[in-house]
């Protein structure tokens, strides 16, 4: 049972994990996609609307493949979590359904129109088409984050009879407080992948001294974006989060700060790793005083640590959970500095030819991707060891006639398809990328 | 209020077998009536800009089973877990194939993946049809309502029946000859030339295959689930969905022979509409019938959800419906006509 449990979570975690590597993209390149062709609509660049081809191309590819791989998370509620489901589908049920019958038909069959419509709609009816995939994709963002919010904070239910919990409040359930900062925080967290994405390819094009008038318009798009939506996704959208998490699951908060004694005046912990057997940090870099100034806006404010809770409530994996949180904090800061040098040399003009900086956005892509995974494991361990916080544990939502081994052999096989789709999926990128923005004007031309 | 989500879910799992049908039937056909790659990318020019949203009616379906019914969604997917990985599988494989084709230009990449489009067709048609089998049966639910199938045991429907025996490899068949059939109609609808004459001479022959098959389907359903029959004498107007498939059937030869391709078309759609139906009026109010003990099977009334969910529900689902189907509307009438290949794209 207890390897069952293992198994489940381990395919639930990988098989979502490399899903959302993609919808990150779709959905900050749905937005800057909407933006260089407006440009182009409104100057009149035919430069602008040709990046705007070449990235629908990437977008393209990168949809595909989060179109494949979304549909076994559908299943896997079922499959996987049968108790859960039969718990809780009455609720969640609705907001899955909903993404379904509003986002994903919108988003399939818009798509369509905008990748092989353009000279059948004419440029304003095309920009409309990349407009409604766009917003598909963000409608698609809200119903699976309110799906979340729910597990994480629920709230407009009620228990029947027969155990399982009933939708009470449809706006509720839609409206429910956690979503504004988890909402706004997830979408402006695939808005910094996207841009990272676009100054990378441009400062690629830059530095090898290719198609540097397309570079230029990447880079400057991509920083543009960038500085805004980096800033933007600290403040005040993480903080939010933060806020979030401490006022609904005040453990939780202690496990990711690493707080393991309530204390006045906390220190705010920069580097470090937590001992279970000591129940302390070992070789603590840390600033005093700061994390109760934080959360309190006071430096002497008390804040609880682990040891005010319950074990038994304690997530279940605290190091794993610790160190999710510090990536993305860290990677969070680290791409501010990044984007506001960018800016400052581009308003002295100088963005283009400083080639140390061009080299850090180019190889300063993946990271993004990292700090998204790493917030959504910060979420989801940290809702450990509830499958839905304060109503069901995770033990007690697996089904119950699937055998571990049956789910070792679909999670070998997830492994197995998953790595082949993703060396294809780099093959084409990567070849899009090579054959570069004059390649997707030919193909259009004729 | 159950009965309408009843309505509601074999409503969206008609117009997925339908829409997703026809592209599903031009995979398990293009490497034959397609040969040469410009007859390649005509077949899936034909089926490019619509097969994702196709393929999307089965993911509201199932969203909608999972709100509705979560007892019966949370049953039947976990009971039936390999199989639907594996078509999960399947599904990943055969959009990949469709959709990464045409982004390189050499011609094994290109033979690579028609042939897993046409594998991934295939399989998913026979899968398709043995799930309605399996539902027919019934499957060994325990008194909570779960149950577990291995893929296979002895092929024998009872006792111990995995997901495939003999009787739901029939069903597999029906569904994979069904798809062909529907699939050469729409290519012959949307194309010209000699994928046209191919594609027609392919239905004229599958259709008697779907058929023969449906007969044997039909003899071997009454006699391993009677039951089926009772709402039919209790309710005698439910006689109307078979009559919708008959006269499908009967269109499906007589427009094959006539060259109305359209005509053929759409009476293979209201063959498959017609079948699901009659399935699903026998069926209910079971929707996963038990083999162990029928006190255990799931109904619609002992698997729904809330009242009030199932009741706001019917609001949004309603208007989004009305929404998607306009949708489609107008995708379908903006790629209307023959089709015609450009160098990108498909
Ligand atoms: C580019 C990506 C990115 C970056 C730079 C950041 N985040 Fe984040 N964060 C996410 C992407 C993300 C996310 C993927 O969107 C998560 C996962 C689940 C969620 O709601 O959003 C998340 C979750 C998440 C959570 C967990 C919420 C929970 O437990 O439910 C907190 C507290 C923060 N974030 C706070 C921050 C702070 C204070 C940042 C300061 C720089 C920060 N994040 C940067
Ligand atoms: C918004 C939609 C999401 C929903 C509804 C959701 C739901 C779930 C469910 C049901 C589980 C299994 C039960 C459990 O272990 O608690 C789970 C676990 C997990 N999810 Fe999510 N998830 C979502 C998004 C994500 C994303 C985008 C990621 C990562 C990028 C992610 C990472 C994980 C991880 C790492 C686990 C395993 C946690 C553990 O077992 O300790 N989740 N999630
Ligand atoms: C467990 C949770 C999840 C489930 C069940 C799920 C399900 C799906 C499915 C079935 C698709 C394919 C839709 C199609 O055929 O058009 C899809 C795509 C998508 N998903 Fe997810 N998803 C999950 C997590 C997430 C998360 C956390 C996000 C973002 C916040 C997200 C955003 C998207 C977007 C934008 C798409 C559309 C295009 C693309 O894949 O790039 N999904 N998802």
């Amino acid at each position: 049972m207890e390897d069952a449990l293992l198994l489940h979570r381990l395919q639930f975690a990988f098989t979502i994990t490399f899903h959302y590597l993609f919808p990150q993209l779709t959905m900050g390149l749905g937005l800057l996609i909407v933006i260089m062709k407006g440009i182009a609509l409104k100057t009149g660049s035919e430069f602008y609307n040709n990046s705007a081809r070449f990235w629908a191309k990437i977008f393209a590819i990168n949809f595909a493949i989060g179109v494949v791989t979304g549909i076994p998370m559908e299943f896997q509620f079922g499959t996987n979590w049968a108790r859960f489901s039969t718990f809780a589908g009455g609720v969640i049920g609705q907001t899955l359904a909903m993404e379904g019958v509003f986002a994903f038909f919108l988003e399939s069959s818009f798509l369509g129109l905008f990748l092989f419509g353009e000279k059948k709609l004419g440029p304003r009816l095309h920009f409309f088409a990349a407009f409604m995939v766009f917003a598909g994709s963000w409608l698609s963002g809200y119903f699976i984050i309110a799906t979340n919010a729910w597990m994480q904070h629920p709230v407009a239910y009620e228990v029947a009879s027969d155990g399982s919990v009933a939708l009470t409040s449809f706006w509720g359930l839609l409206l429910n407080p956690w979503i504004l900062w988890q909402y706004t925080h997830t979408m402006i967290g695939s808005v910094v992948t996207a841009s990272f994405a676009v100054a990378a390819v441009g400062a690629f094009y830059l530095l090898a001294h290719r198609n540097e008038e397309y570079g230029k318009i990447f880079v400057r798009t991509g920083v543009i974006a960038g500085v805004i939506s980096t800033i933007l996704v600290a403040f005040p959208t993480g903080d939010g989060q933060v806020k979030n998490v401490l006022n609904h699951q005040p453990v939780t908060f202690a496990a990711m700060e690493g707080l393991f004694e309530t204390q006045e005046g906390a220190p705010l912990v920069l580097i470090g790793q937590p001992d279970m057997e000591k129940r302390r940090l070992d070789n603590p870099l840390h600033v005093p005083r700061m994390l109760s100034f934080l959360t309190y806006l006071h430096w002497g404010a008390e804040v609880k640590g682990l040891d005010a809770f319950p074990e038994e409530n304690w997530p279940t994996n605290i190091p794993l959970l610790y160190y999710s949180y510090h990536v993305m904090v860290g990677l969070g800061t680290m791409f501010i500095g990044i984007m506001l040098a960018s800016v400052y040399l581009m308003r002295r003009g100088k963005l283009y030819s400083a080639r140390p900086l061009l080299w850090i956005l180019m190889l300063a892509f993946p990271f993004p991707y990292i700090a998204n995974t790493a917030g959504w494991w910060t979420a989801e361990l940290g809702r450990q060891p509830w499958l839905v916080y304060g109503l069901m544990r995770t033990v007690d939502g697996t089904s119950t006639t699937v055998s571990a081994g049956n789910t070792l052999f679909t999670l070998l096989g997830f492994a197995g398809m998953y790595f082949v789709i993703g060396m294809l999926f780099l093959l084409l990128v990567v070849k899009t990328i090579t054959a570069g923005p004059e390649a997707a004007l030919k193909s259009h031309d004729h | 209020m159950e009965i309408i989500w009843f309505c509601a879910i074999a409503f969206m799992l008609a117009m997925y077998t339908i829409l997703d049908g026809f592209d599903l039937g031009a995979g398990i056909l293009h490497l034959y009536v397609a040969r040469n790659d410009e007859e390649r990318r005509t077949v899936l020019g034909a089926i490019g800009p619509v097969w994702d949203g196709n393929e999307v009616w089965l993911l509201a379906a199932g969203g909608t089973l999972y709100f509705a019914f979560p007892l019966l969604y949370a049953s039947s997917f976990s009971g039936f877990y390999l199989p639907l990985m594996i078509v999960l599988w399947l599904l990943m494989l055969r959009g990949l194939g469709i959709e990464l084709r045409h982004h390189v230009h050499h011609p094994m990449w290109k033979t690579f993946w028609d042939t897993v489009f046409a594998i991934g067709s295939i399989l998913l048609a026979i899968f398709f049809g043995a799930a309605l089998g399996n539902v027919v049966r019934g499957v060994p639910l325990n008194e909570e309502g779960y149950f577990f199938s291995p893929l296979w045991t002895t092929f024998t429907v009872r006792p111990e029946a995995g997901i495939l025996d003999w009787f739901t490899v029939m069903m597999g068949l029906v569904g994979l000859a069904t798809l062909k059939v529907h699939g050469a109609n729409y290519l012959a609808m949307k194309t010209t030339g000699v994928v046209q004459e191919r594609s027609r001479r392919v239905a004229s022959f599958a259709v008697w295959g779907v058929l023969a098959l449906s007969v044997a389907t039909l003899i071997a359903s009454s006699s391993i689930h009677p039951e089926i029959w009772t709402n039919y004498s209790e309710h005698f107007w439910g006689y109307i969905f078979p009559l919708v498939a008959l006269f499908g059937m009967g269109g499906m030869f007589y427009f094959n022979r006539t060259k109305q391709d359209a005509k053929a078309f759409l009476s293979s759609a209201s063959f498959i509409g017609g079948m699901l139906a009659s399935t699903a009026f026998g069926l209910f109010p079971n929707v996963l019938p038990a083999s162990t003990d029928s006190k255990y099977s799931l109904t619609v009334y002992n698997t729904a959800a809330g009242e009030y969910g199932l009741g706001v529900g019917l609001i949004w689902w309603s208007i989004g419906i009305v929404i998607a189907l306009g949708y489609f509307t107008y995708l379908f009438y903006s790629f209307r006509g023959k089709v015609k290949i450009h160098s990108d794209g498909y």
